[in-house]
């Protein structure tokens, strides 16, 4: 494995006391001295601040960008305005998932892809391999620095440092080209935490005046510094797929029960269509369900989920949620069990804890 | 010292503590493993009267992040459990010497208690293992 790279904030994050972890090849801080329980709470009363420069960016521009793109996501890209932002799976013609990803559509001819750090180079050898027509692909990633402003307080944090009309970018816009605290950036109204919030790339050089632009500005706001461990608990009660758990080479969308971001009807072949419609006739053999503890316990991914003593799948994300004040668990189950029970059990170091279904997600933020 | 350790306790490599009161040991988390672990949100104790012995697992403390397993520094009985770690498993990272304590193990032989460091191999280990 190749050395571990620093982001631009780097620095910042030791002059904050971060815990550095090596995550994916990246060193970045996994929780700050005030702790990942904290740094949830901040996030859903206040503001937090993520460095999530490790996320890759890749570029796709041409004539023939909106149908390369439409062939390659599950998502329907067609109606989507300049300026907007969708999610989508990326699928192998199996049906498995190369990646999910968030795409940005600058213009018809224009998208900017930002996709999973530990996936960039893998997302980026498959998107050249399903190259087609007027198509240039440029992977970025070593250029972009990101930062996630996300909570409640994200507007007022964000709006003193341009002059962007941040009350009329709605969730899921972006614009580019955007002057932040004197640094040009492109700025969406996006997250991975379920609550209000910014994410906000610029080029590596300029990052660290970003930061302190952000940081200077968020003294008035109640602003924390948040690390990767917060972030995989927010997503997580807010149920937002993680690549590697929700999703993978051999979980699909639909089993992570993301039908909504797959346009099975779409006029247009894209990869894994097939296959997905027939999984989707021949019933799905695991789909993604919520759990809560009923017992006192940890679930963690991997464990075993039972039912009535025979193993019915397992838990592909658990954690404790401070904001719920419960244990809680992704799972991915056999619906023809599932779907007529209440309870089941979650095999902790072989014992079996009591689990009651619960509608995902977990939390949603009160509009 | 980044971490408190304190006088009079007996230490082990893996960062439990023992403090004896007569014929009965203490037993917890020292603050290096509560630092590490991050904020504790359940611990699983063993049962009063179990049989435990010296070097193998006995309770589990997890924090969001990790498990860490607990291993006795001391073979004997538990006599005693800290029933607050149920409801309240933060208590170790709070006062990981004091109300954060695990179990009370009726020692089996206190000879053992000199297989365990004193304070200063103690903070001589952490300073090596923290180089590592």
């Amino acid at each position: 494995m190749s050395k571990a790279r620093k982001t631009p904030f780097y620095e910042k994050h030791l002059a904050l006391d971060g815990k550095i972890v090596d995550y994916h090849g990246w060193l970045l801080p996994v929780q700050y001295p005030k702790g990942l329980v904290e740094e949830v709470r901040d996030t859903r009363k206040r503001a937090t601040l993520f460095d999530v420069s490790h996320m890759g960016e890749i570029m796709v521009e041409g004539k023939d960008a909106e149908l390369y793109m439409q062939k390659l996501v599950t998502n329907d890209i067609t109606g989507m305005k300049d300026g907007a932002v969708i999610y989508s799976p990326v699928c192998y013609p199996d049906g498995g998932v190369v990646d999910d990803i968030l795409i940005y559509r600058i213009n018809s001819e224009s998208y900017f892809l930002v996709v999973n750090a530990a996936n960039t180079d893998k997302d980026y050898a498959w998107f050249k391999d399903n190259l087609s027509g007027a198509v240039k692909l440029n992977n970025r990633s070593p250029d972009y620095a990101q930062l996630a402003l996300q909570g409640p307080n994200s507007e007022a944090i964000l709006q003193p440092l341009t002059a962007e009309p941040l009350s009329k970018m709605n969730y899921y816009q972006f614009s580019k080209d955007v002057a932040v605290a004197g640094v040009n950036c492109l700025v969406s109204r996006t997250g991975y935490t379920g609550e209000d919030g910014f994410e906000i790339y610029c080029f590596n050089n300029d990052a660290p005046n970003l930061f302190d632009g952000l940081w200077e500005s968020g003294k008035k706001h109640d602003l924390n510094p948040a690390g990767l461990g917060a972030r995989d608990v927010l997503r997580l009660e807010a149920a937002m797929p993680l690549y590697g758990h929700e999703l993978s080479n051999e979980i699909t969308p639909l089993n992570a029960g993301l039908d909504r971001f797959v346009a099975l009807g779409k006029d247009v072949p894209f990869n894994g269509q097939e296959a997905l419609k027939q999984q989707k006739q021949n019933g799905l053999k695991h789909r993604l369900y919520g759990l809560e503890m009923l017992e006192r316990g940890m679930p963690r991914e991997g464990y075993p989920v039972q039912a009535a003593g025979s193993e019915i799948g397992w838990v592909s994300s658990g954690s404790f949620s401070p904001t719920l004040d419960k244990f809680i668990a992704m799972a991915l189950l056999d619906p023809q069990v599932a779907d007529s029970i209440k309870e089941v059990e979650i095999m902790i170091r072989n014992r079996p804890y009591r689990a009651q279904f619960t509608k995902l997600p977990f939390y949603r933020r009160k509009k | 010292m980044k971490y408190k350790v304190i006088e009079g306790l007996r230490y082990t490599k893996k960062h439990e503590w023992a403090r004896q009161e007569g014929g009965v040991a203490i037993v917890g988390l020292c603050d290096y493993a509560q630092d590490k672990l991050g904020e504790i949100v359940f611990v699983e104790l063993p049962d009063v009267g179990a049989v435990v012995e010296a070097g193998k697992s006995v309770a589990v403390v997890e924090s969001v992040k990790a498990v860490a397993d607990l291993y006795s520094p001391l073979s004997g009985t538990v006599t005693e459990i800290n029933e607050v770690l149920l409801d309240q498993p933060e208590t170790i990272n709070q006062d990981p010497y004091g109300e954060g304590w695990v179990y009370k193990v009726e020692m089996a032989d206190e000879a053992e208690l000199g297989n365990l460091m004193d304070k200063a191999a103690y903070e001589e280990f952490i300073i090596k293992e923290e180089e590592e």
